[in-house]
């Protein structure tokens, strides 16, 4: 059975229609990573499928059951972590899971042990009688993990869960999100990071409301509309990108470039190779230090895809 | 990087404990009477709310200090009464006759003496001329200026009406009513005295006695209605805050994450704040009671049970007000639209017989105008629950009313 099935999933708010048929599907066990711009309706589908938003069509399931039917089930067998870490500081690391767990109706020793083993597992126990507003921000994503996961719950909604945390806690995280989904956990993440997007074992892409992409880091990287037949990629290694960028894009061949550091990644006819592209680019004077061939990665496909996306809502507009 | 784990402790007995959570996972609702209970999570916000409240020391001064400061001001500054009241006295009546410095005649020094000795008046200079009494009035030094004329005793010995001139500020008015009222007392008093026959007494005698506050103490009025007005800021205030603030943390959407009921989470915020709210009133009870000396003749059993009905409409109203504010500013703004009301439309202050009929209308529905009547009736008349039960049944009316609202405001956040 799958964790989480959304079948067209729509929610309008009056006239605008923040997330517009949307359908996926998440197994067990499965990091689904949920990308797209701010405002593009990733919190709203979140809020959808963990029962605090109505759908105003299409159908939920979170673990078999149907959250327009019985929302209470399923918030009894989620755990979600907000972005702001919801976790009230002045309460201590104890009182705060202590909160959880009675919230979720554990009492007594029961409560107790699940504490304990929260503590133990998040490496949190030598802060317990801290207050949760004087840690730092990777102990607080830790401690705000350990309350949405102390029910013991099969699925995870995290929504940006490494905002604002450094390099090392949010490799951390991730390391422990797949030790946990190797234990048949499953999670539903969102990010703007592209590296984590990347380790994520399935993607969705959203933008606008509307689904754009859903797969595998590796077939979104072979979507036709990323690398068109026809066409191949080159990264051109240069020294002033923006005066390059300005002049590679003359060139009549190109079909698109965007910089990324201190190199562009060039997506042209595949009729020019990599000796002509050099001595088209010495034409407009652009001297390349080096040139080599790129496959798509993760921010060309979302951005490729984004640019296509915006292309079509324009058209449609133009037309109306 | 390798094999760089999230955590420190083992990787077996880690493996082992997670397994075990996640084989309980699907069996994670504990009892079936748990899931249907209504206010679910009851327990858990109580105990989470306690320790905010325990540590916000805002609240507790709100709850504790600022009543004790207020009473001290209201109880011990301010006398309504009206006593020794600035006076200044232009006498002409005896420049004529007397040399400068013997002010007056015999008739107005007598005359003068009745004022002295009401405890109304305190005479604090003479003047000589109309120039200077109107100027000490204007400058505020005098309340009150009397004026004899230089043929108050001719038309006296003449059996003829002498008059006296009683300049009363009436920038304030208590002052002015009440000066007003004993300077035209010992005008009639003298009057009678010269018209009547040595020990003859006047045909009607009336003796006046004020019930119920028989010393006409300040205290005794406004310390119970205080108590009133202060226990909005706990009630309403205070609850109002306590959810707008875990909606500007962002902390309420995770609740409403979690399987609490929205009866659950109200009542579990408000209980805290309905227990500092009687133990401050209990706190001010003692203080008016042993402090300030203010009587209490009727049941405080009574006085506490009713009371509670008061607690409950603005606990209700707080909760009503956090559910349509997303700001604690926005929660004070309109915390404020319900505290001004209460106190000048309540009959804490201004009595509500005088009101125009707009606002004697609107002050039915401020519920402190009916604990104003509880508190006032209990602790100062002595009344029962048969004199005051209509009071309290508004009272649960409007709270019921606010709770319906607020609670109907929720269930659309939560679901």
């Amino acid at each position: 059975m799958p964790a989480i099935v959304a079948e067209n999933l729509v929610r309008k708010f009056g006239e605008f229609t923040a997330v517009d048929g949307v359908s996926f599907t998440v197994q067990s066990g499965e990091v689904f990573g949920f990308l797209g711009p701010n405002g593009s309706g990733k919190t709203t589908v979140i809020k959808m499928l963990t029962g605090i938003l109505p759908l105003t069509a299409g159908r939920g399931m979170v673990d078999g059951i149907d959250v327009s039917v019985d929302p209470d089930s399923v918030k009894q067998r989620i755990g979600y972590m907000s972005q702001k870490f919801s976790l009230y500081d002045d309460l201590t690391v104890l009182e705060n899971l202590r909160f959880y767990a009675h919230i979720y109706g554990l009492r007594g020793k029961d409560a107790d042990r699940k504490i304990e083993e929260t503590m133990q597992r998040n490496a949190i126990e030598p802060y317990k009688t801290r207050l949760a507003g004087k840690l730092s921000g990777g102990w607080k994503q830790r401690l705000a993990l350990g309350c949405a996961m102390m029910h013991g719950p099969k699925i995870l909604f995290l929504d940006e869960p490494t905002a604002g945390i450094d390099p090392v806690a949010r490799r951390k995280l991730w390391d422990l999100l797949f030790e946990l989904s190797g234990q048949g956990i499953t999670f539903f993440v969102t990010t703007h990071y592209m590296d984590e997007a990347e380790r994520c074992s399935h993607l969705a892409y959203i933008y606008y409301g509307k689904l754009i992409a859903d797969g595998t880091p590796d077939t979104l990287r072979q979507i036709p509309d990323v690398s068109p037949a026809g066409t191949h990629r080159f990264e051109i290694v240069t020294r002033d990108v923006t005066t390059a960028l300005r002049r590679a894009r003359t060139l009549p061949f190109m079909r698109s470039a965007t910089i990324f550091g201190r190199s562009i990644h060039a997506l042209m006819d595949d009729t020019i190779s990599e000796s002509e592209l050099q001595s088209e680019l010495d034409k407009v004077g652009v001297h390349a230090d080096e040139i080599r061939p790129l496959m798509p990665d993760l921010e060309d496909v979302f951005v490729e895809l984004t640019y296509r996306r915006q292309a079509e809502l324009e058209g449609s507009r133009a037309s109306a | 990087m390798t094999q760089s784990t999230f955590v420190e402790t083992p990787r077996e007995s880690l493996v082992g404990s997670q397994s075990d959570a996640a084989r309980k996972a699907s069996g994670a609702a504990p009892s079936v009477a748990w899931s249907n209970n209504p206010f679910r999570g009851f327990r858990a916000i109580f105990y989470k709310e306690s320790i905010h409240l325990r540590r916000d020391s805002m609240a507790i001064m709100f709850a504790l200090l600022v009543p004790i400061v207020e009473m001290i001001i209201l109880g011990a500054a301010i006398d309504t009464n009206v006593r020794q009241v600035r006076t200044v006295v232009y006498d002409e009546s005896g420049l004529m006759e007397h040399a400068r410095d013997v002010e007056g005649s015999q008739s107005s020094r007598a005359l003068l003496d009745r004022f002295r000795s009401s405890d109304t008046f305190k005479i604090y200079k003479y003047v000589n001329s109309d120039d200077e009494l109107t100027h000490e009035m204007v400058a505020g030094r005098a309340k009150v200026g009397l004026k004899i004329p230089y043929d108050f005793d001719r038309q006296l010995l003449r059996g003829q009406s002498a008059q006296v001139m009683v300049l009363v500020d009436g920038s304030d008015s208590s002052v002015a009513g009440q000066t007003l009222n004993v300077a035209s007392a010992i005008g009639l008093d003298e009057s009678l005295r010269r018209m009547l026959p040595e020990g003859k007494q006047p045909a009607i005698d009336i003796r006046p006695k004020i019930m119920f506050n028989p010393d006409s103490r300040s205290p005794n009025f406004f310390l119970p209605g205080l108590m009133t007005v202060l226990l909005l800021f706990v009630t309403t205030m205070l609850t109002a805050f306590s959810i707008v603030r875990e909606k500007e943390r962002g902390t309420l959407e995770q609740l409403f994450v979690t399987p609490v009921r929205p009866l659950g989470l109200m009542m579990g915020k408000i209980m805290p704040y309905f227990g500092l709210a009687m133990i401050e009133m209990l706190m001010i009870l003692a203080f008016m009671r042993f402090a300030f000396q203010v009587p209490m003749h009727g049941n405080v059993l009574l006085l506490l049970l009713l009371a509670m009905c008061y607690m409950f409409t603005h606990l209700s109203l707080g909760m009503l007000i956090s559910s349509k504010a997303n700001s604690q500013n926005e929660a004070m703004q309109r915390s404020m639209g319900i505290m001004l009301p209460s106190i000048f439309l309540s009959g804490y202050i201004f009595p509500l017989d005088n009101m125009p009929w707009i606002f004697y209308l609107m002050s039915f529905f401020v519920p402190a105008t009916y604990m104003m009547q509880i508190s006032r009736g209990i602790i100062l008349r002595a009344a029962g629950f048969q004199d005051l039960w209509i009071n309290a049944a508004a009272l649960l009316v409007m709270g019921l009313g606010a709770l319906t609202l607020a609670a109907r405001n929720f269930k659309k956040m939560i679901v």
